[in-house]
This record gives C-alpha cells, sequence and structure tokens, in this order.
C-alpha cells in the first residue's frame, strides 16, 4: 500500500515567530522544521504500511527556499522519498493555492491513501485536506484517530465530543489524523544517516503545469485585512484560604460555567 | 537556549543534537532526579541504545552508526544539556574502541556487532587501583598465565557501571614491574566476559557498589584466581597501558563535551531564574554581580568548546591531540563547575533545592576534574611533555 503524506515545514514553533509587517503574514525565511502536528501522520502511514506488508509512505510538501530539514525529519522516521514543491510565485498562497498545489503534487504519485494532519500548528485554518480532497475528486474523512485498511477499504474512528463515530470508505481516499493519537517515534541515528540519500523530487509550478497566476499572492482568494496583538493575560485571582476558599473556587468555576 | 560553540566546518551536527536533545527530553530532569541516589537509568539506556546512539562510534561494518568522534561528541553534550547525566552510558561508547584499534578481527566479529546492538553491554573500564591512583603503571592486578589461560587475582577500585556491563576492558599487569624497563610496560588489556549465561558473575568475580556524592554507580571489583581463556588478551601482550592510552584521548573529548552541556543547562537555567526573580523591585540578574559570573562562565565555556572542537577535529583527522584532548577535559570541567557554581549563586536558596536540579548537576560536574584524570596530572602532563619542564610526578 502507498501512503502520501502531506507534511507542512514551519518555522520552529519554539523560537518566537514574526510577522511580516508588509504582507501581514509569517516571515518564513528563517530554518523551517517538521510541523509536529504532521509527524502523527507520518507515523500512521508508517504503521499502516507495516500492517499492509507492502509499500511504502511518501512525502508531500510546498514550502518555500527549497526547505528539506522538515523533511528530513520524517524521511529519518522511516518515509522513503518525497516531493517538495518550492516556486518564488506560491509566496502569499492562502489554503486554497496550497491544496491546489498538493492535489497536483500527490495525483503524481497516484497514492492508495492520504493522509494530512487536522490542522496545522501555526496556519490552523484546518481547511487544506478536504480542499485537496475535493480538488482530487476523493472522498474524505475528517478528525481520524485510527485507521485500518482492508481490501481496499478504509474504516476510520472518527474523533467526535461525545467518543467516535466509525467511518468506512473506499480506496484511495484522503484522511486527516488528529494530534496526540499515536507516538510518533524518534528517528533513530541509523534512520537520520539513511535520509540523506533517500530520493527528495523538487518541483516547481512548470513542473506541476500549473499556471501560476492562480496561486500565491496573484490567486489569492484569502486576505488578511488586518493584524494585532493578542490581548495581555491579565493577572490571575489569588484565592488565600480563610476556610471558604473551597466555597470560592466553586463559585468561581461556576461562574465560568465549568461546572 | 543557550548553545556552545558551534564546530566551524560541520553543518551536519545540527540534526544529531535535534534528535538527541529530542528523545532525551522525553526523560527530562524529573526523571533523573526521580532516580536518586543509586538507581540505574535502565529505560533512557535502553532508548538510546535502540536508537542507535551508543554504537554511533562503531565502524557501520561490524553494526555501528560509524559516526566520528566530533559527531559522538555533541550526542554526549546534549544529554547533558537537557540535564541527563550520560555517565550512565557514555563509556558503551568509547570503551570498546581499544577492542577496534587492538582486537584480533576474530575478537572485533564476536563483539563488536552485538555491542553496537546493544546485546552486549562493554561499558566497564578497570583501570584505578586502591594502592596506585593516578599511577597507573603501579597497578598490581596481576594476569598470569597458566597453560591455556590466564588467572587474574587483584583488585580495582571506581570501576562504573560494572553491576550493569556484560563486558570489562581490565588492565593487568602480565610482567612483574621488577622485570620491565619502564614501570608502566608489561601491563595487558583483557576483555573479561562478566556474566554467565544466566546472567550472573562468573567465579572469582565479585563487586561492591561504592556509594557516592551522585549516582553514578562506580564499584569495587574484586579478582579471586579468575579464569580466562587465552583469547581474551587484546592487542599485544605487555603493550597494554599504551593500548588503553590511545582510548583515553577519546574519553577525554567525550566528558569535555559533557561538561560543556553541564554548563550549557546552568547558564540557561540561571540566566533565566536571574531574568525573571525580582527582588528589590527588579529582576536580581539587572544587578551586575549577578549578571558577570554567568556572562564569565558563558565566555570561558565557550573557549573551553572551542578547544575540544580543536581536539576532536584533530583525533578524526587521526592526529596527536593528547595536549588538546587533556585541555580539552581541564578547560571543559573548570568551566561547567564555574557556571555551576554561578547558577547555584544566581538561585539563592532555590539552588539547594533538589527541586530545581542545579545541585544535582553541580555534583555530577564536579566529578570530572578529578577522573577520568586528575586536573592536576593534566597540568603536570603539560608542563612536562608541552612545556619541556622536569617531570614532575
Ligand atoms: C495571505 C496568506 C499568505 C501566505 N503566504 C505564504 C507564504 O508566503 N509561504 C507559504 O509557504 N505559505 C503561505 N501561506 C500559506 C499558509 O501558511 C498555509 O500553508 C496554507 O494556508 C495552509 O493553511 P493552514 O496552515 O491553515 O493549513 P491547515 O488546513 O491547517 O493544514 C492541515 C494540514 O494540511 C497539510 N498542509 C497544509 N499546508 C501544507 C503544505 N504547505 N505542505 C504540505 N502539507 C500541508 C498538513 O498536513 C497540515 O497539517 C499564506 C497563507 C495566507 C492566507
Ligand atoms: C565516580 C568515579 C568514577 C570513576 N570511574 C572509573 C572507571 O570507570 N574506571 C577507572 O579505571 N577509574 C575510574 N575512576 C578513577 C579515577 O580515574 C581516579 O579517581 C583518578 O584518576 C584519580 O585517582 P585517585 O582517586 O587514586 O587519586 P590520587 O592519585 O590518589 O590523587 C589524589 C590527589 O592528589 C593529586 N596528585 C597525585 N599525584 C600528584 C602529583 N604528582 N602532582 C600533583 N598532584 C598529584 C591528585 O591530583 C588528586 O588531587 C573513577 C573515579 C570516580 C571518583
Amino acid at each position: 500500500m502507498n501512503v502520501v503524506v502531506c507534511v507542512k515545514q514551519i518555522p520552529d514553533p519554539a523560537d518566537p515567530g514574526a510577522l511580516d509587517p508588509e504582507t501581514r503574514t509569517l516571515k518564513r525565511d528563517v530554518k523551517l522544521i517538521l510541523d509536529e502536528s504532521d509527524s502523527y501522520g507520518v507515523e500512521m502511514g508508517l504503521q499502516l504500511v507495516d500492517a499492509a506488508g507492502e509499500g511504502e509512505v511518501r512525502l508531500v510538501s510546498m514550502a518555500p527556499n527549497n526547505e528539506v530539514s522538515g523533511l528530513r525529519t520524517a524521511l529519518a522516521m522511516g518515509a522513503e522519498s518525497a516531493v517538495l514543491v518550492s516556486d518564488e510565485a506560491l509566496a502569499g498562497s492562502d489554503a486554497l493555492s496550497t491544496a491546489k498545489v498538493l492535489a497536483a503534487a500527490i495525483a503524481r504519485c497516484e497514492p492508495d491513501l492520504v493522509l494530512a494532519a487536522t490542522e496545522s500548528s501555526d496556519g490552523y485554518t484546518g481547511t487544506v485536506p478536504v480542499q485537496v480532497a475535493e480538488l482530487m475528486d476523493l472522498p474524505s474523512v475528517t478528525f481520524g484517530k485510527e485507521i485500518t485498511v482492508e481490501g481496499g477499504t478504509a474504516t476510520v474512528k472518527r474523533q467526535t465530543e461525545a467518543g467516535y463515530d466509525e467511518v468506512e470508505c473506499p480506496l484511495p481516499c484522503v484522511v486527516s489524523v488528529t494530534a496526540g493519537v499515536v507516538e510518533p517515534r524518534y528517528p533513530s541515528f541509523k534512520g537520520i544517516m539513511a535520509a540523506k540519500n533517500k530520493p527528495v523530487e523538487e518541483l516547481d509550478l512548470a513542473g506541476l503545469g500549473i499556471d501560476p497566476t492562480t496561486v500565491g499572492w496573484a490567486g489569492a482568494r484569502q486576505e488578511i485585512t488586518e493584524i494585532a496583538e493578542a490581548p495581555a493575560r491579565e493577572a490571575g485571582e489569588v484565592i488565600v484560604d480563610e476556610g471558604d476558599a473551597h466555597e470560592r473556587i466553586l463559585a468561581f468555576l461556576d461562574d465560568l460555567k465549568v461546572l | 537556549m543557550i548553545a556552545g560553540a558551534a564546530s566551524a566546518h560541520r553543518d551536519d551536527l545540527d540534526v544529531i543534537r535535534t534528535e538527541v536533545r529530542r528523545l532525551a527530553d522525553k526523560y527530562g530532569c524529573e526523571y533523573w532526579r526521580g532516580l536518586e541516589p543509586d538507581r540505574y537509568p535502565e529505560e533512557f539506556v535502553a532508548d538510546l541504545t535502540t536508537h542507535g546512539w551508543l554504537g554511533a562510534l562503531i565502524p557501520e561494518e561490524y553494526g555501528g552508526g560509524g559516526l566520528d568522534l566530533t559527531g559522538a561528541s555533541v550526542i554526549l553534550e546534549e544529554v547533558s544539556a537537557s540535564g541527563g547525566n550520560p555517565a550512565a552510558c557514555h563509556a558503551q561508547m568509547y570503551v570498546m574502541g581499544t577492542l577496534l584499534r587492538h582486537g584480533s578481527e576474530e575478537q572485533k566479529q564476536r563483539y563488536l556487532p552485538r555491542i553496537a546492538s546493544g546485546d552486549l553491554r562493554l561499558q566497564a573500564f578497570g583501570v584505578t587501583e586502591p594502592a596506585a591512583g593516578s599511577d597507573t603503571g603501579s597497578i598490581r592486578t596481576r594476569a598470569v598465565r597458566d597453560g591455556d589461560v590466564w588467572r587474574v587475582n587483584g583488585q580495582k577500585i571506581w570501576t562504573s557501571r560494572a553491576m550493569y556491563s556484560d563486558l570489562m576492558v581490565l588492565l593487568a599487569r602480565t610482567m612483574p614491574a621488577e622485570e620491565c624497563e619502564r614501570h608502566t610496560d608489561g601491563l595487558s588489556v583483557f576483555l573479561v566476559e562478566m556474566r554467565d549465561d544466566a546472567g550472573e558473575l562468573v567465579p572469582g568475580l565479585s563487586i561492591n557498589p561504592i556509594p557516592t556524592m551522585m549516582n553514578h554507580n562506580t564499584t569495587e571489583v574484586f579478582f579471586d584466581d579468575l579464569e580466562l581463556p587465552a583469547d581474551a588478551l587484546v592487542g599485544t601482550e605487555g603493550m597494554g597501558f599504551r593500548h588503553v592510552l590511545d582510548g583515553m584521548n577519546a574519553e577525554r573529548i567525550l566528558i569535555a563535551s559533557e561538561c560543556i552541556g553541564d554548563g550549557r543547562f546552568f547558564l540557561e537555567r540561571a540566566s533565566a531564574y536571574a531574568s525573571e526573580r525580582t527582588v528589590f523591585g527588579r529582576p536580581i540578574g539587572a544587578n551586575q554581580g549577578v549578571q558577570f559570573p554567568l556572562a564569565k562562565a558563558y565566555a570561558n565555556l565557550q573557549a573551553a568548546d572551542l578547544m575540544r572542537y580543536r581536539a576532536a577535529e584533530l583525533f578524526d583527522a587521526g592526529r596527536p591531540c593528547a595536549a588538546e584532548a587533556n585541555m580539552a577535559k581541564m578547560l571543559a570541567s573548570e568551566a561547567s563547575w564555574a557556571a555551576g557554581n554561578a547558577a547555584l549563586d544566581t538561585h539563592g536558596g532555590f539552588g539547594f533545592a533538589v527541586e530545581y536540579d542545579i545541585e544535582r548537576k553541580l555534583r555530577e560536574t564536579r566529578l570530572y576534574q578529578v577522573a577520568p584524570v586528575n586536573n592536576n596530572l593534566v597540568l603536570a602532563f603539560l608542563g612536562e611533555k608541552v612545556l619541556g619542564m622536569p617531570k614532575s610526578y
């Protein structure tokens, strides 16, 4: 079974990111790393290929400046190869542009199953996977927490507020997986070394046959009209126990309507 | 994050740094604190082993990672910087060096792949003895050839991790000192299989733990007519001192790197604390009396780190590096101690609280001014061999 996992490479969340005041978007000229949200998809893909006993995990990513650091991490975990789309004309891409590019790149891989994260850690619109599915005319399941594949059908446990639904879906399909549902493996030293020599196919828009005016700033349908600082967190209330602390805490929680 | 002095010529180390750190951070200080006073970090060591980090220095042809010393030093540095204590397993990385450089092909084939996979632990290095101390040439443990076997009698002290090792590299006297030209002649290296199939110590070998001020699992080892097969001898009979000596440069460079990691840990914790902790209406770090010791410790740490990379570079190029390796160990152990001491001052009373990990790391890093070689002996070496003054020891 061939699984494509979409992996987004993002600025390290540990380093405070900077917004470009002109474009009002995150500056992406720093070193990018594998979005942790996508490590779950990679792990799930590897487990599914293992269970199937054949096939491989292929990565697809769109990122500026031919960035491969995040891809190498996922390759070190065990993915076999990667497709990377990078093109200056992609600057300013909104979610739909991203989906167009990913869909075109994924189509070349002819996968049985496409995995993505429910939402990325930096943009987190949570819209790319379903857009990819729509553009590729594939069925899609969101919020997957467990996937099994048998005889051309994927059975997905889909997380809901109350528990989970079990959904069946013919292959090929797109499933977005929720963070935390599997424990992503840590790359081994040999995995890291092997990753250096795994193939990364680098493509630009021409290579994918995409018209540059339909993506990036030129083709954006989303516009960021304003950015503002999140309000600073206000000081909390300190409750000193004078025998009635439990009642005051209960009243406080009651006010918040969390009880 | 406080970084060390990055190696000037290498950009392949970042990924090793990142991944080792991620794995080490899974454990974190709470784990290490919970092991005190003397529990062995089995889980951590197993994890590091299965991910191939402890076999990194073993050549690929024997199932290891084929990494050079510069790369390996980064692994241990990151474990230290995460708040962990690589002393629990650093020797699994480098004790095999003696076997690799001086063992026969048959010995290497027999042991190295299983050391690389972690099935065998070779992390006991029996050199120091109670009566000899730093004067290794005066060791008295004797190995005598008796037909097809060697018989070993004597005692080692400070043989760390012996309780958690399957194999030991042992230095023993095979020719009486009186019959040797130099007192470092007549010593030989043996690879001791310490356990039987059931995992019990073999007859003739007994081990006593020595509780110390940090969690180090060090021991004394007694040899009472321990029988070793003839092929337990590694390298040339009588050349043992020289055989272990060339592995010591690697050890010193790796220990220096651990100290650099310790120093980074201290400075990271202390500078964060100094910026947050408010006394007299402002952060304590706004006082130069608090800030300068940390800044100075940082400068010294960076300088020591440059010496560590220099030494590692020479080692990896196969060039002589005894002076650099010893200087790196000395400078780094002093720099990490100064950083730790400044971190303790910065934390005030809280630095003494176990929960803050400063006191634990300070105990751990203090060792490296004494072991694997005392800093006095480093100075004695430099004075004599580099500066050409009379031998002082
Ligand atoms: C105005 C604007 C300007 C932008 N400018 C840039 C830019 O200059 N450079 C740039 O790179 N991006 C740019 N972006 C794109 C943006 O950061 C996201 O990549 C894109 O909008 C996807 O949205 P998201 O992160 O919310 O995806 P989500 O829908 O939250 O992502 C869900 C999952 O889809 C997959 N996925 C999403 N994006 C990618 C990707 N790129 N590669 C592989 N898998 C992916 C991942 O599995 C991800 O976890 C811009 C977006 C906007 C709105
Ligand atoms: C926790 C721990 C773990 C260890 N692990 C191992 C191990 O795994 N394997 C192993 O073989 N050894 C190990 N050692 C031993 C370590 O290498 C020795 O402790 C160290 O080499 C010093 O030897 P000593 O303790 O006998 O000190 P001594 O040699 O007795 O020295 C005592 C003091 O006198 C000073 N001194 C001695 N001679 C001179 C001189 N001529 N000039 C100036 N100063 C001098 C020394 O610098 C030191 O300050 C370990 C030690 C410790 C504490």
